[in-house]
């Protein structure tokens, strides 16, 4: 049926070679992923080696190995985390301390179905929203990080698409295909979710979106990887380990920037940091307020019964559930849910199955904070005296209870024209776009970063920050 | 509460000398089916079966009468239904023994009744074996509903004999025999007068009855036994049925029941308990069929379709009444498709002969009772299979069916397919008077000409799929896969909301008495049999014969 060529360039722990229908579905679908790759992947650089790293296996050294390669060669591999004993056993709802499924139970297929859907939608889509970037790169060291981004977001489809291919016969079939077939922004056949067919025009917008949307995944994954159908639990808690380094990209990318602009400021003892060439603490500030209220808003509405009906089943738990130190049922349990009643703010006690949805947001929110926590650090360090805030959960929200409200970034319920008056400064706008693009000019020289942007601590693997991560030939 | 899993299994199968309700007998070409229930004769303990009153025991019999008269005396033109009672015809269905039966049980027990009624009207209009009432004594309830199944309604003139439907005043419940729906349907009462006699409590005697269409011919009592033979003569003496033929026995049927596995000769059930699955194998034939109608005469009931047909049948009737928490028929066959032709074309090409009409008639009421059961009915087409004609009609029951796309890694037999026969055009109807295949693509009738031009080929899963035939047809690497998800989803589904569905999917096309009796007065009955007015504390069926008055929720739903 298939070469060995084939095994060799698909890394794997699921026993590929002995599974003739995952091996029939590949064989089909790879050839469209590399086209869609070739289409839809990095523009200007599919010929380009890049020092990249890939994961062979799951164990301490296999799963970090780094080597220069062209993107389309790319062995994007399928791994699942190696059992752990005690998660054998479901952690909660209904099926508690029932044996984990080694199969999709019939019952549950349509909803498994469309949680892993939805899940592997989001991973090509930013590569996608992300494929034009690379003309632009601060540096080569972030152009490789770009780039280490869109392969493990391409391997984390691989990961989805290997459950739909092993698991869901012929409508998984059809659902990994069509997952190449929506594409960000496309008017026809979007993404399935808002935040994902947003542009990410440049390197800010990418840095922000792997700080806050990245993250979202990491919450979903993380509650996923609880999940009963084993399979993917496992697959989600590998994915976990390759989502961190996104959020690193992200995290470390919006901290050079404000490091950058605190130098700025602190050098030129002025407010004025744009007539030097760097973005300005508000720019930042309006990036934040965008992307983290786009990013909220993919934790679904407030209260929600697919949440409540994905926990009782034991498709999806919570975050770090087995630490929890409760009944795992929740059957009688209440949330503290922060919801907007009439034009007031209000919390109220919900049934806590109700408010899973929440519950992760707040997960989510607390996490966020811890980084801002730290960009605001380098604020201080440089004795500049200005903060960075994550606005009020309720503002620029397009799902849930606020979605009908206009919610300041301290959040107050405020008119229309309030709202009109302060958008530009709130989120950002043409100005902010126009500015920031003439600052994305590309910076090729090794060891060197564009002005508004800080050199890293340290390379990427131990090597040196000017190394050639890239080849630009 | 009665149910059938709580108690010893009943059993359908049955044989006139173990009769103790009902007294064959037959007269040339007229047969006398006379109905005397022995009142401590129930099925349960529990109950008596005063006033001719019947329960599943007594319907079981009428069943057996009725599958006899046709099978085994080819000269009776003629049934005449009678009461052998001196001063009842008969009190209809026993309400105690309604009142102490589980839901389930009742729904079970109309269904059966009901299919024993239509196949009354079906022995007239296709049998040409008339069936003729002749009330000589108070006929209510389910009494008046076995006269509306004959095809002509005699009653005694004496003052007392009348006929009645007093579900409503009386039980708070329907006449779900058929009874609301012949009325109107098949005589033709007019509305208005329907809904006064409904509403009567003792009905309607005499010259009223006969008024109203009630009845056909209303006789003196000292008539009434004379005038019912001379009617039945008449109408015997039309009969195609072959005054000199010579009718086959019917044997006890050999049945093994070892654990969880049921098996006949051509038909093996597995149940598999945990998944609420019954997996049903129907065997192919294992010989060429004989050569003509001679040849079927002379096997009997060892003939394959007609053993087929009993083994199927009884399957059928013991599932749904003794596992009701089987929830899932899956059927599988085994064996030659040329060998399933052949027969099919010998069955075809004797349609002349009563016998093999007889046979095919009564394959055609064991797919009709598939169509109604309230089971989800899945098909599995597998490499080996005889999925072909008659057989293919178990297919096409089917709410869905999976057919396995080529053949098996490692199994040496060809790859799967399926085969029409002319017996998929019309030689069994469903319940709307439509086959299966018109049933099935009711917006593109052209379909099923072009199938037609298809007969006798082997259809691939690919094929089979493009004729609309199957529903799924993964491979080899997907089909366990897919047909355990399948098996998997179903049974997670709610068992009403599945029935249904699946009532509601089946039956495309026209209205006739059967879907309307099915469909309509079952499922009102059914959901009645639940409501609180009937079986609550203080509900009609409840309370009756205790002397209390019912009190019912006055809301209207």
């Amino acid at each position: 049926m298939t070469g060995v060529d084939y095994l060799e360039r698909i890394p794997n722990n699921v026993n590929l070679r002995d599974n003739r229908r995952l091996l029939r579905a590949l064989e089909d679908w790879q050839p469209k992923f590399l086209q869609w790759w070739l289409d839809l992947g990095p523009e200007g650089f599919q010929a380009t080696r890049a020092y990249l790293r890939t994961a062979v296996s799951v164990d301490k050294d296999g799963w970090a190995q780094f080597d220069y390669v062209k993107m389309p060669d790319y062995r994007w591999g399928i791994f699942l985390a190696e059992p752990e004993p005690d998660r054998r056993l479901i952690g909660f709802g209904d099926h508690r301390g029932q044996p984990a499924w080694p199969e999709v139970p019939g019952e549950h297929r349509g909803v498994l179905r469309r949680l892993i859907v939805t899940q592997g939608d989001t991973e090509p889509a930013s590569v996608e929203q992300q494929r034009h970037l690379g003309r632009t790169c601060p540096s080569v060291y972030d152009l490789r990080n770009l780039f280490q981004v869109n392969v493990e977001e391409g391997r984390h489809l691989w990961a989805m698409v290997y459950l739909l291919h092993a698991y869901f016969g012929r409508d998984g079939r059809e659902e990994a295909e069509a997952l190449l077939q929506r594409h960000s922004g496309d008017t026809d056949k979007p993404r399935i979710l808002g935040a994902f067919n947003e542009p990410t025009p440049d390197w800010l917008s990418f840095f922000m979106f792997s700080f806050f949307t990245d993250r979202d995944g990491k919450y979903q994954l993380a509650s996923l990887q609880e999940s009963g159908f084993d399979p993917l639990a496992r697959t989600c808690r590998f994915m976990l380990t390759e989502e961190a380094h996104h959020m690193f990209v992200g995290e470390t990318g919006v901290g050079r920037i404000v490091q950058r602009t605190s130098e700025l400021m602190r050098q030129g003892k002025t407010d004025e940091v744009r007539k030097e060439g760097g973005i300005d603490l508000p720019t930042i500030q309006r990036h934040i307020n965008l992307h983290y209220s786009v990013s909220l808003d993919l934790f679904g509405s407030e209260i929600s019964t697919n949440a409540a009906n994905y926990y009782t089943t034991g498709l999806k738990g919570r975050f770090e559930e087995t630490k929890k130190d409760d009944d795992h049922r929740l059957k009688e349990a209440t949330y503290p849910v922060t919801l907007l009643e009439g034009d007031r703010i209000v919390t109220r006690e919900m049934p806590a199955l109700n408010a899973l949805n929440e519950r992760l947001r707040d997960d989510y929110i607390a996490d966020c904070q811890r980084g801002v926590d730290r960009w605001n650090q380098i604020i201080k360090k440089q004795g500049i005296d200005f903060e960075l805030k994550l606005p009020h959960r309720g503002f620029h929200r397009a799902i849930g209870s606020f979605a009908e409200a206009r919610v300041s970034p301290d959040g107050r319920v405020i008119g229309e024209a309030e709202w009109n008056a302060n958008r530009e400064e709130w989120l950002p706008g043409e100005r902010d776009r126009a500015y920031l693009t003439s600052l994305m000019l590309p910076v090729s020289k090794l060891g060197r970063f564009a002005n508004w942007i800080a050199a890293p601590a340290r390379g990427i693997n131990g090597k040196p920050v000017d190394f050639e991560y890239v080849r630009l030939d | 509460m009665t149910d059938g899993r709580a108690l010893t299994p009943i059993d359908f199968r049955i044989e006139p000398s173990r009769y103790r309700h009902w007294k064959l007998s037959i007269d040339g070409r007229v047969a006398i089916l006379a109905m005397d229930v022995k009142e401590d004769g129930g099925l349960r303990p529990g109950y008596e079966l005063k006033l001719n009153s019947y329960d599943l025991g007594v319907d079981i019999e009428l069943y057996d009468a009725l599958q006899r008269l046709r099978f085994g005396h080819p000269e009776v033109g003629a049934v005449i239904l009678t009461s052998g009672k001196e001063r009842i015809f008969c009190a209809g269905a026993n309400i105690r023994m309604l009142g102490q039966s589980s839901h389930g049980f009742k729904v079970n027990f109309c269904k059966f009744t009901n299919e024993t009624r239509n196949a009354i009207e079906e022995a007239a209009a296709e049998s040409r074996q008339v069936w003729i009432c002749a009330i000589n004594g108070p006929c209510a309830g389910g009494g008046y509903e076995l006269a509306l199944a004959c095809e002509r309604i005699i009653m005694a003139d004496d003052g007392n004999t009348s006929v009645a439907l007093p579900e409503t005043p009386l039980l708070a419940v329907l006449p779900g025999t058929g009874g609301l729906t012949r009325l109107v349907d098949k005589r033709h009462v007019r509305r208005d007068r329907a809904d006064v006699f409904c509403t009567l409590e003792e009905g309607i005697k005499g010259k009223r009855a006969l008024d109203w269409g009630l009845v056909d011919e209303l006789v003196p009592r000292s008539r009434l036994e004379e005038t019912a033979r001379q009617r039945a003569a008449e109408v015997a003496a039309r009969t195609d049925r072959p005054a000199a033929g010579r009718g086959i026995a019917l044997r006890p049927l050999d049945r093994t029941i070892d654990g969880d596995r049921i098996a006949y000769a051509h038909v093996a059930c597995a149940i598999d308990r945990a998944r609420g699955v019954a997996e049903i194998t129907v065997g192919g034939p294992s010989v060429p069929p004989p050569a003509d109608a001679a040849g079927i005469h002379g096997l009997g009931d060892p003939f394959w379709p007609l053993a087929l047909a009993r083994q199927l049948d009884d399957l059928i009737l013991h599932l749904r009444t003794n596992e009701e928490q089987i929830g899932l028929w899956v059927f599988k066959t085994a064996g030659s498709a040329d060998l399933v032709e052949a027969y099919d074309r010998l069955l075809a090409d004797q349609q002349g002969d009563w016998l093999a009409r007889e046979i095919r008639l009564f394959l055609k009421r064991t797919l009709k009772r598939i169509d109604v059961s309230a089971r989800s009915v899945f098909a599995l087409i597998e490499p080996g299979s005889c999925f072909a004609g008659t057989l293919l009609e178990l297919a096409l029951a089917a709410d869905r069916s999976y057919m396995l796309a080529g053949a098996r890694e490692g199994d040496s037999r060809p790859p799967t397919t399926l085969r029409l026969t002319e017996m998929n055009f019309g030689a069994y109807p469903m319940a709307n008077g439509l086959t299966r295949l018109s049933s099935r693509f009711l917006g593109e009738p052209g379909r099923v000409d072009d199938l037609k031009g298809r007969i006798g080929q082997d259809l691939d899963a690919a094929a089979a799929a493009e004729a609309g035939l199957v529903t799924v047809t993964p491979d080899d690497i997907d089909w366990d896969d897919e047909v355990r998800l399948a098996l998997e989803e179903r049974a997670a589904f709610s068992p009403d909301a599945l029935t249904g569905m699946e009532a509601s999917l089946r039956f495309a096309g026209p209205e006739t008495l059967e879907t309307k009796i099915f469909g309509r007065l079952s499922a009102w009955q059914n959901w009645i049999f639940q409501r609180p007015n009937a079986v609550g504390a203080k509900g009609g069926l409840s309370v009756y014969g205790t002397g209390q008055r019912s009190e019912f929720d006055r809301r209207r739903v």
